[in-house]
């Protein structure tokens, strides 16, 4: 298993992956990819043009998660979202497409600006999943006690797997 | 809004509040799957602070549930939860009281 990040050349990170966990890191990015739509924006040639986009939050926990309310006031939450959701879906899109660039088997040398967008598109996939698990902040003792043979086993243990490569790609990088 | 008229013309301005701009509030909110040591790394670098004073504000996060992390103008605190929000991290606007 990957030994996780660790401090490379010129303020970069470097790392190795096995095959299996490319493919598994590939296919959690690749999903969160498919929730975070293109900055949908109105029919509005002018709105397009300046990102103006929808102003309501999703129904999706993942999403209302990913896409937060910045004012407890629904007016005033409503008007921020829709002058930054459009750019707030983009950077997330192109953070994930750039861990799919450089996300290969074998040695894994990051510069800081790709390192940078992994640690945001690590973020990205553990708020997807830890959203739908519900997870709390004891998880890493519920995995300890969690039996093998539990069926939600093999997620949380990515997961955890993810939190353990997210927390030494911040460190690598401090 | 109204892009369509050509010539700037007079409307009532609401009555203008005259109380001294009272700074804006960007606020952090606990959540269970942000790491430690990942809102300390997005408090340093968003907002240029020390060690020490990330560090601390990450505790108040983790601890109290929230913590201030800046304050000023309304248009800089959206700014400011604009940036946490690309970080993943879960920041409301308010007005100080």
């Amino acid at each position: 298993m990957s030994s996780g990040f660790k401090p490379g050349r010129e303020g970069g990170v470097v790392t190795g992956f096995d095959a299996a966990e490319v493919s598994i890191l590939r296919s959690l990015v690749t999903q969160t990819l498919g929730l975070i739509e293109p900055g949908e924006t109105g029919d509005d040639p002018l709105e397009r043009a300046l990102g103006i986009g929808a102003s309501e939050q999703s129904n999706d926990p993942v999403l209302a998660r990913l896409f937060p309310s910045a004012y407890e006031d629904g007016e005033a939450a409503a008007e921020f979202r829709r002058y930054t959701e459009a750019t707030l879906r983009e950077g997330k899109r192109a953070d994930a497409k750039a861990m799919l660039d450089s996300a290969e088997p074998g040695r894994v040398e990051l510069t800081r600006e790709q390192a940078e967008a992994w640690m945001r598109a690590l973020n990205d996939v553990r708020l997807t999943l830890g959203t739908r698990l519900e997870v709390t902040e004891e998880v890493h003792d519920e995995i300890a006690d969690m039996s093998e043979h539990d069926p939600r086993y093999p997620v949380y243990v990515i997961y955890d797997w993810l939190t353990y490569l997210q927390d030494t790609l911040v460190r690598a990088l401090w | 809004m109204n892009v369509g008229s050509t010539a700037p013309t007079e409307v009532e301005r609401p009555s203008i509040d005259v109380r001294p701009d009272l700074p804006w509030l960007t606020i952090v909110w606990n959540d269970p799957v942000n790491l430690m040591s990942y809102v300390t790394y997005v408090f340093r670098t968003v907002f240029g602070y020390s060690k020490e004073k990330a560090e601390k504000l990450m505790l108040d996060v983790h601890h109290k549930g929230k913590a201030v992390v800046s304050s000023g103008t309304r248009e800089e605190m959206e700014r400011d939860a604009q940036i946490m929000h690309s970080y993943g991290l879960w920041a409301t606007v308010q007005r100080d009281s």
